[in-house]
């Protein structure tokens, strides 16, 4: 098993990964050394103010939770062969509508049912948003990619206007509060634990939906045809499956999990909508879901990476630029798909 | 006349898979060489090293007694060598003549094309070898016979001397491969080289001049095409004594299953490709339809399976006892009994990435006897995956982690047929090509099983271009020439005919051009 050309596909995926991480932490080693600063100084700085911290081990969860939603949205449709590009636009619009229902919500509501209709109006938001540009594929034939980064400038437009026209508070640019129900407690307010930072208990719900995603796809007879589908859809067609039915299936869940990427920001965070507040996550989903060979568990790991890489190139930013991070952000997935497409050469 | 191509001790491996080993073989310069061979038996492998596709791990080419190291076709071309490959390789909105000097067009960048001589070269060209062709025609609008001319005319432009031919007969028509075959030999009588790659040893006998056999990755044998008969040749191909016969006991048909009537196909185009189309299948019968390729099977296929491309217009009516299946899909079509096997297994019957008991289920995972929960039940798949496993030989050490891609071409066949053919309560089984791509080995296991369906009362339609599974299998048999079925023969004419079978195939090719 020692030969590369016998070893087994999982292995050689995970393997890829990890080298590309390498790879891009050596990459990066170089760039800091080159900007005139000391890379172990620097790394050993976002040690400390990340996982060396509770108030950075809170601000990573929180990231990271964030991430495992959008990696999610970016994934499922990925299976079916659809590069969902529009996370960040769905999650646009999940949080808004998280953030007028949580304000529109009657203050005498019980806190469980305040916060399940916010969720869920996050997801509906986000799945309708997906959905819109799945239909145009089946429908009409729209290239995917296109239509959902089109559709993250109409989410754009559509949030701010309504935001600075109508439901912004005068002389601020964000919406009302929600109500006290609807707020998601922080660990910090529960337990004590990651003092004053933003984790909240909505990343308890991402396992779960990591796992559920895991078994939809992989143990259940859904999970058959849509992959069956992605893998060869002319063959899914002869089989009796319906392609178009799992495309926009597939969408919608996506779209539905950036709902929740939202909801983790607005309930349990922010409590309000505030322009630019998604700014760039919904694009970091898709590397976090290129890194895990779109697999719902490993997402897990690559969300964790692209958090402490995120919030540690905050901390830094004083001694280098946190552009870097973005960098080695982008680097590490050119090196995942070009190492990918070596791998597959050298087994010809 | 000296050797065009030797090869000395050619070894070739994928991982632990050998796919030629020690291979030694000379070509002699003005001759037609064949190469024959079952799937798999790395015939292509073979080729793609000479034509420098792909690299050998041992061994060494001679090319005109000299060593050469190919890296990539463009060397091979510029040494001589040419292929007309079983798909061609031709771009369909371009002229004949503009395909013909593509990647050679004799000019700069931005110089003007210096068309008229090239065209006065191909009239030379055709008139020559006999390869007619219009050099301003379209090529979507050449018919696949013109198609071919085209490829060999590129291989000349290029001025190969050495040309080597993938399966060059699988598409054409009777009529059409006689002519390829004159072609074959003016080529050849001029000094030119040709390998030609085949699994059709009657072609072989009638054109070659020397015939090797491949068996595993080994040249079995090379002897003068004269010398040697038939079930020789596939004695030394299979390793074994192969029966070309079928036994296939008298039918006992029953009521009609399946009612074609006026059946009409016309693409969103507005191309016809069906007009007028009807016969009918009974329960416990075989019906064959033979045709050249390309004359309507694919277009019958997918009227009858629900797979007509959105904007085709279907006319007439298609009955599956008493209930029509046009207009239906193919979920619906298969819980009313039906079961396909495409003609095109490995791209429409099959997931190459699933695991052997993924494969095994595809198409039957809607069946509420596979299903536990939200999942599949994977007890019950396990045993019905053992079972067909060894019903049908099928060579594969773990079939639930096993993917459908390690396997040879051979077994995945057998695992759609055995799929399709073990589906319960099937009423009407199509089958396309059923033993396309599959050994002549496995032929007979392929066909005993056809006839035991039969015998069980389940109705057979029979598409393929083999007559000699058609005459063996059917009980009746409908010619498909242009989209209609022209002739059709009775079951006491098949009876009667199948017994002086080259008399017979010779008649059914009269219907079918």
């Amino acid at each position: 098993m020692n030969n590369p050309l016998t070893m087994n596909r999982k292995t050689a995926q995970f393997l890829i990964a990890i080298l590309s991480i390498l790879s891009a932490l050596i990459v990066s080693t170089l760039i800091i050394f080159i900007a005139g600063r000391d890379p172990i100084m620097i790394f050993q700085k976002m040690f400390n103010a990340t996982l060396g911290s509770s108030y950075g081990t809170g601000q990573v969860v929180f990231r990271m939770t964030t991430l495992v939603f959008a990696g999610l949205a970016v994934a499922l449709p990925f299976q079916v062969k659809l590069f969902n590009i529009g996370a960040e636009g769905q999650l646009q619009m999940g949080a808004f509508a998280a953030a007028m229902t949580g304000a529109l919500l009657p203050a005498s509501l019980p806190s469980l049912s305040a916060i399940s209709i916010c969720i869920f109006s996050a997801m509906g938001a986000g799945a309708c948003w997906a959905l819109l540009a799945a239909l145009l594929k089946v429908r009409f034939g729209v290239n995917e990619v296109i239509a959902t980064i089109m559709l993250n400038f109409i989410a754009q437009g559509i949030t701010g206007y309504l935001l600075t026209y109508h439901f912004a508070i005068p002389s601020t640019v964000h919406t009302p509060p929600v109500i006290d129900a609807a707020i998601i407690p922080s660990f910090h307010s529960i337990t004590g634990m990651f003092p004053k930072s933003p984790a909240n208990l909505s990343t308890l719900l991402a396992p779960f939906v990591a796992l559920l995603f895991w078994f939809m796809l992989y143990k259940s007879r859904f999970g058959y045809e849509l992959r069956a589908t992605g893998l060869q859809p002319e063959a899914a067609r002869y089989g009796g499956i319906n392609a178009g039915m799992h495309s926009l299936t597939a969408m919608s869940i996506g779209g539905a999990a950036a709902g929740l990427g939202a909801a983790n920001i607005l309930l349990g965070y922010k409590h309000y909508y505030e322009a630019g507040m998604s700014s760039g996550i919904g694009f970091t989903g898709i590397a976090v879901a290129l890194l895990a060979g779109a697999h719902p568990l490993w997402i897990f790991f690559s969300a964790l990476f692209f958090s402490i890489l995120e919030y540690g190139g905050l901390t830094v930013n004083a001694y280098i630029p946190k552009d870097i991070f973005m960098m080695i952000e982008a680097i590490t997935i050119l090196l995942v798909i070009s190492f990918n497409a070596l791998g597959k050469r050298i087994h010809q | 006349m000296g050797v065009a191509v030797r090869l000395c001790g050619i070894s070739k491996r994928f991982g632990t898979f050998a796919a030629n080993s020690n291979i030694s073989l000379s070509v002699e310069k003005g001759s037609i060489h064949a190469l024959v061979g079952e799937n798999g038996a790395g015939k292509s492998t073979l080729t793609k090293i000479i034509y420098g596709m792909i690299q050998q791990s041992e061994g060494e080419v001679y090319i005109q007694e000299k060593p050469v190291h190919f890296s990539s076709p463009r060397e091979a071309i510029d040494a001589g060598i040419g292929m007309v490959h079983q798909h061609f390789m031709l771009i369909p909105t371009l002229t004949a003549a503009e395909n013909i000097i593509l990647g050679d067009e004799h000019a700069r960048l931005l110089q003007h094309l210096p068309m008229k001589h090239l065209k006065n070269l191909i009239r030379k060209h055709a008139r020559e070898f006999g390869l007619a062709v219009d050099p301003d025609a379209t090529v979507e609008n050449l018919s696949v016979g013109e198609e071919q001319r085209v490829e060999i005319l590129k291989l000349l432009f290029r001025k190969a001397s050495i040309m080597i031919f993938d399966e060059p007969t699988a598409v054409l028509t009777p009529s059409e491969t006689e002519h390829l075959f004159t072609t074959l030999r003016t080529l050849r009588d001029k000094g030119n080289t040709i390998i030609l790659i085949t699994h059709k040893l009657d072609e072989v006998l009638s054109v070659a001049d020397t015939v090797s056999v491949m068996r595993k990755g080994k040249i079995t044998g090379t002897m003068p095409a004269k010398s040697v008969t038939k079930p020789e040749l596939a004695r030394m191909m299979v390793g074994r004594s192969v029966l070309f016969k079928v036994t296939n006991p008298p039918p006992n048909p029953g009521e009609t299953v399946l009612k074609v009537n006026n059946l009409g196909y016309c693409t969103r185009q507005g191309v016809e490709k069906l007009h007028n189309l009807s016969f009918k299948v009974r329960a416990g019968e075989i019906y064959g339809i033979a045709g050249v390729e390309g004359n309507g099977q694919s277009e019958l296929l997918q009227a009858l399976y629900g797979l007509a491309p959105a904007g085709t217009l279907l006319t007439g009516e298609a009955m599956l006892k008493g209930r029509s299946v046009l207009g239906k899909n193919p979920a619906e079509i298969t819980l009313m009994g039906v079961s396909l096997t495409p003609e095109n297994r490995l791209r429409h019957a099959v997931i190459l990435d699933y695991t052997v008991s993924e494969n095994l289920l595809f198409g039957r995972h809607r069946e509420p006897a596979f299903h536990r929960g939200a999942g599949f039940d994977n007890r019950t798949l396990n045993r019905y995956c053992e079972q067909i496993i060894a019903d049908y030989d099928i060579k594969c050490t773990s079939p639930s982690s096993q993917l459908l891609s390690s396997l040879s071409g051979g077994n995945q066949q057998k695992i759609v047929l055995a799929r399709e053919l073990n589906r319960p309560d099937i009423s009407l089984l199509i089958l396309a090509q059923p033993t396309r791509g599959v050994d002549i080995g496995a032929i007979e296991t392929i066909h005993n099983k056809i006839i035991e369906a039969r015998t069980k009362g389940v109705a057979i339609l029979l598409i393929s271009s083999e007559l000699e599974e058609i005459t063996a299998l059917s009980t009746r048999i409908g010619t498909l020439y242009k989209g209609s079925i022209v002739h059709e023969f009775s079951q006491e004419e098949v009876t009667l005919k199948r017994n002086s079978e080259d008399e017979f195939q010779k008649e059914i090719g009269l219907h079918i051009t």
